[in-house]
């Protein structure tokens, strides 16, 4: 019996009796960060990251029964050692570290390399067999710096006010956005928001993140307001009539996927931002080898393609099927 | 080239019109000569001669990338474009050189019977020295389909602003035979000389279709309406004893139809005729299929010359007495039409007939029996209309008949290209023959961006095998497919083939054993080619 099992619910431990991120109701789930495919309704108890539990009760429901534990910090659940490392992907997402007499395996969830400023960054963590996502797990998708990327944004944000337009950009509502403003907010003084952003933003400024003020957009917001604004909205808001308001303006998404042009030109997007809280080709094989992992299980994104490039590299792999997203994530913008 | 590759940036990035032209409009006005001519050619559809390979290139980026092929495979599926996705996967330059557009596709000219291995260095010493952007575009240029969402008309709208020359003498100064590694833009735009080129066709004048009721269209008096036919469009020049077949790519295919060559002496000189290249026999236009077998080859066999004999249906005069009657009203040109026609009178020639009708119910009811006559519709043309330039609403209009519908089921799906990218948008479909499915076609447009978010998400979740980028599907989406004809083919499985087949709509209500079977395409088969 593995330790880790790929079951129809969910990633499976049956010697500590819990699932991780199941996306059928379980008893226990052991959750590694907020976004909507990874912690669903109706399992009896959770467990998470301190700052996922916010999170949490706000997506879920202030009822649900969940313990909040600290990074690092060690839970034993009927014999196995749980840990939760630093994921980096967003505030509170973690990777799972189950240890069962000496046999330890990790569950990547999400996760990226690089330093957001706001999550906890990723840490590697030795192991005998790992379970990697691979959203980006092809080799044109190799990110710039964060630092050129939001000096391109500031720039176009810089030549839309000058062209008299406001700025609207389009970012995944939890973890994207605020990304954005934190790495925008000295450098812009006011922001406007989608509702949809200004919700968690809420509960994260309670919990002491050090997130600039925003003002939420409502019906009754007034329209000389959006002159010149650097406003954020959630994808979903692109082909909506809100946006009519905001005229004029010029759209920019930031997202991995914009990588690709025809991507891009079919969101009818102005501008494409590369940005993404996910782990680029590089960062992928990077974290993989730095596990020093015997064996590596590849899910959600260019599984098999993944699975395949490591397992000629010398690194055994195998694609497994999850219900994460998977590629579809892209026409459900990126998580 | 950084200059082009930010034009082509502000192109593919802007969705509207008036953006687009004054990108194109500044381009033209600082941009050096020598690179307009090549930026003229290139979104007019004039590609340059390849002297690199799609292969070539492909396996030297596989080399520089130290990347198994199967994976450059995988990536090209993704994106979809051979050109970016090398773009993407090159490490980045390492020495960026900065030179003209006119530079490297004079470059590129000079590899034509080069060594391979010159070639291969040449390319990998360019890649080094081009950033990402400049990579793609420089790719593009070696592989050709140019499309970057810049129409022609937007194009000499810009130069027309820029040149102060109107818009319809400028498209008609840009069409034609001529290669931007031999014209100057003076040359092109006679800002020196005024010889024109002898093989000049005119611009086509294209019509919309027509969605309302003919009744809307006034008095039937005022209109000629005639087939539509479904062939090649054409133009005939014969100017300085010369003949020349244009098709209305504007590409030059006199070489492809010797059939036209009588009419190089009995047509006068400054004849330009517009009208439609058709197979032809017994007195009937012949199905497209047997016109297609002439199009893509360059020497034409004694049995294609019995099997598919071409003719030239004309529909309208555009040069008579080497003076430009365009500006002539219809039924006026018309009148010369048939004079010349009457004048040749050779059977490669033939007039494309007037329909009679009284009202327009009668004509509807002639629309319907369109394709007993092998046309695919009707022409209504104002009889005081000019003849325009580009696609125009007003004087003339299309009007086919409703197409064939089938109802089958997705068998198999890849990904697209372009916008596409990374979506699961090109389908095959299948028929029920017994208790088994016969593919019988491919469609790749019809559904709306939402419909194909759904279908892509669905096959990601349905896909039973793998064969290259091809990935079968559980049979049990059901969708109308439309198309124009169907003739037999012994190179399909099923034993026919469509003519442009797409999707009509997705019937979520239709079980798959409820789909059409293998016989009703027999039938159809049957009923018309017979």
């Amino acid at each position: 019996m593995k330790l880790l099992e790929f079951t129809d619910k969910g990633i499976y431990c049956s010697a500590g009796d819990f699932y991780i991120d199941p996306w059928q109701p379980v008893k226990r789930a052991v959750i590694t960060h907020a976004h909507a495919d990874h912690a669903r309704y109706g399992n009896q108890y959770y467990l998470c990251e301190h700052a996922t539990v916010p999170l949490l009760k706000l997506r879920l429901g202030s009822d649900i029964k969940v313990q909040g534990v600290a990074y690092h910090e060690t839970v034993i659940i009927n014999g196995v050692t749980l840990s939760l490392i630093p994921a980096g992907h967003m505030i509170g997402s973690a990777q799972i570290k189950v240890d069962y007499g000496g046999e330890v395996w990790v569950a990547s969830g999400d996760y990226k390399l690089e330093n957001d400023g706001l999550s906890v960054p990723f840490e590697p963590v030795k192991c005998h067999s790992f379970i990697t996502e691979s959203t980006f797990g092809l080799p044109i998708y190799r990110w710039q710096p964060q630092e050129q990327i939001f000096s391109d944004i500031f720039q176009w944000i810089s030549n839309n006010k000058l062209d008299g337009k406001a700025s609207v950009l389009l970012a995944y509502s939890l973890g994207k956005a605020q990304r954005l403003l934190f790495q925008l907010k000295d450098k812009v003084d006011r922001f406007l928001v989608h509702g949809a952003i200004a919700i968690p933003h809420e509960t994260l400024l309670s919990q002491g993140w050090l997130l600039p003020p925003v003002e939420r957009i409502t019906p009754e917001t007034p329209k000389e307001d959006f002159k010149n604004a650097v406003i954020i909205a959630p994808p979903s808001a692109e082909d909506h009539v809100w946006l009519r308001r905001m005229q004029p303006y010029s759209l920019g998404i930031c997202s991995g996927w914009m990588q690709v042009r025809g991507n891009m030109r079919r969101r009818n997007a102005d501008a494409g931002f590369v940005l993404s809280d996910h782990a680029d080709w590089n960062g992928l094989l990077k974290a993989v080898k730095e596990t020093s992992a015997a064996q590596v299980f590849v899910t959600h994104g260019f599984s098999s393609v993944f699975a395949r490039y490591l397992t000629e590299n010398g690194i055994l792999a195998s694609a497994v099927s999850t219900d994460y997203g998977d590629e579809e994530i892209i026409s459900n913008p990126e998580p | 080239m950084q200059q082009f590759s930010h034009l082509v940036k502000l192109l593919s990035g802007s969705t509207k019109t008036n953006e687009k032209l004054a990108a194109l409009s500044q381009y033209f006005a600082t941009a050096p000569d020598k690179d307009k001519t090549w930026v003229l050619a290139l979104f007019s559809g004039r590609r340059p001669k390849r002297t690199v390979n799609s292969t070539q290139l492909k396996n030297w980026c596989i080399e520089v990338s130290h990347l198994p092929p199967w994976l450059f495979d995988e990536c090209y599926h993704t994106v979809g474009d051979l050109a970016e996705t090398i773009a993407l996967l090159l490490p980045p330059a390492t020495k960026l050189v900065s030179a003209p557009l006119h530079y490297w596709m004079e470059q590129l000219m000079r590899l034509d019977k080069a060594d391979e291995s010159i070639k291969h260095d040449f390319i990998v010493q360019s890649w080094e020295s081009l950033d990402h952007n400049e990579r793609f575009i420089f790719n593009k240029l070696i592989t050709g389909g140019f499309r970057i969402g810049v129409s022609q008309k937007t194009m000499v709208n810009a130069l027309a602003e820029t040149y102060k020359i109107p818009a319809p003498t400028l498209s008609h100064m840009l069409s034609g035979n001529w290669s931007p590694y031999r014209v100057t833009i003076e040359d092109l735009l006679h800002l020196h000389t005024s010889g024109a080129d002898a093989s000049r066709p005119y611009p086509f004048y294209l019509a919309y279709a027509l969605e309302e009721d003919p009744h809307l269209l006034g008095s039937v008096k005022d209109w000629q309406a005639e087939w539509k036919w479904d062939g090649i469009r054409g133009q005939i020049v014969k100017r300085e004893d010369k003949l020349f077949v244009w098709s209305r790519g504007e590409e030059l295919i006199t070489e492809k139809f010797p059939e036209f060559q009588p009419l190089l002496n009995a047509l006068p000189n400054g004849t330009v005729l517009d009208g439609e290249i058709l197979t032809y026999n017994n007195g009937s236009p012949l199905p497209f299929q047997t016109l297609q077998t002439r199009i893509g080859r360059k020497n034409i066999t004694k049995k294609q010359l019995q099997e598919a004999p071409v003719i030239f249906y004309s529909y309208d005069l555009l040069e008579y007495e080497e003076t430009d009657i365009r500006d002539q009203p219809l039924a006026e040109r018309r009148a010369l039409l048939e004079k010349i026609v009457q004048l040749v009178d050779l059977p490669v020639l033939k007039l494309s007939p007037i329909l009679e009708f009284a009202t327009w119910q009668e004509l509807i009811l002639q629309r319907l029996t369109a394709r007993q006559f092998g046309s695919e519709g009707l022409m209504l043309k104002k009889l005081s209309s000019s003849y325009q330039v580009g696609r125009k609403r007003g004087d003339w209009w299309k009007w086919k008949i409703d197409p064939f519908v089938i109802d089958a089921v997705m068998i198999y799906a890849q990904k697209g290209h372009g916008r596409r990218s990374n979506l699961y948008t090109d389908y095959t479909f299948a028929v029920k023959d017994g208790d088994k499915l016969v593919p019988f076609t491919k469609a790749y447009s019809g559904l709306t961006d939402k419909e194909i978010t759904e279908v892509d998400r669905w096959v990601r979740q349905h896909s039973l095998e793998k064969f290259g980028p091809v990935r079968t599907v559980t049979p049990s989406l059901v969708f109308e497919i439309a198309f124009e004809g169907i003739a037999a083919s012994n190179r399909h499985k099923s034993g026919v083939a469509l003519r442009f087949p797409r999707i009509k709509r997705w019937r979520h209500d239709k079980p798959l054993d409820e789909i059409n079977t293998l016989n009703d395409l027999k039938e159809l088969l049957h009923r018309y080619t017979s």
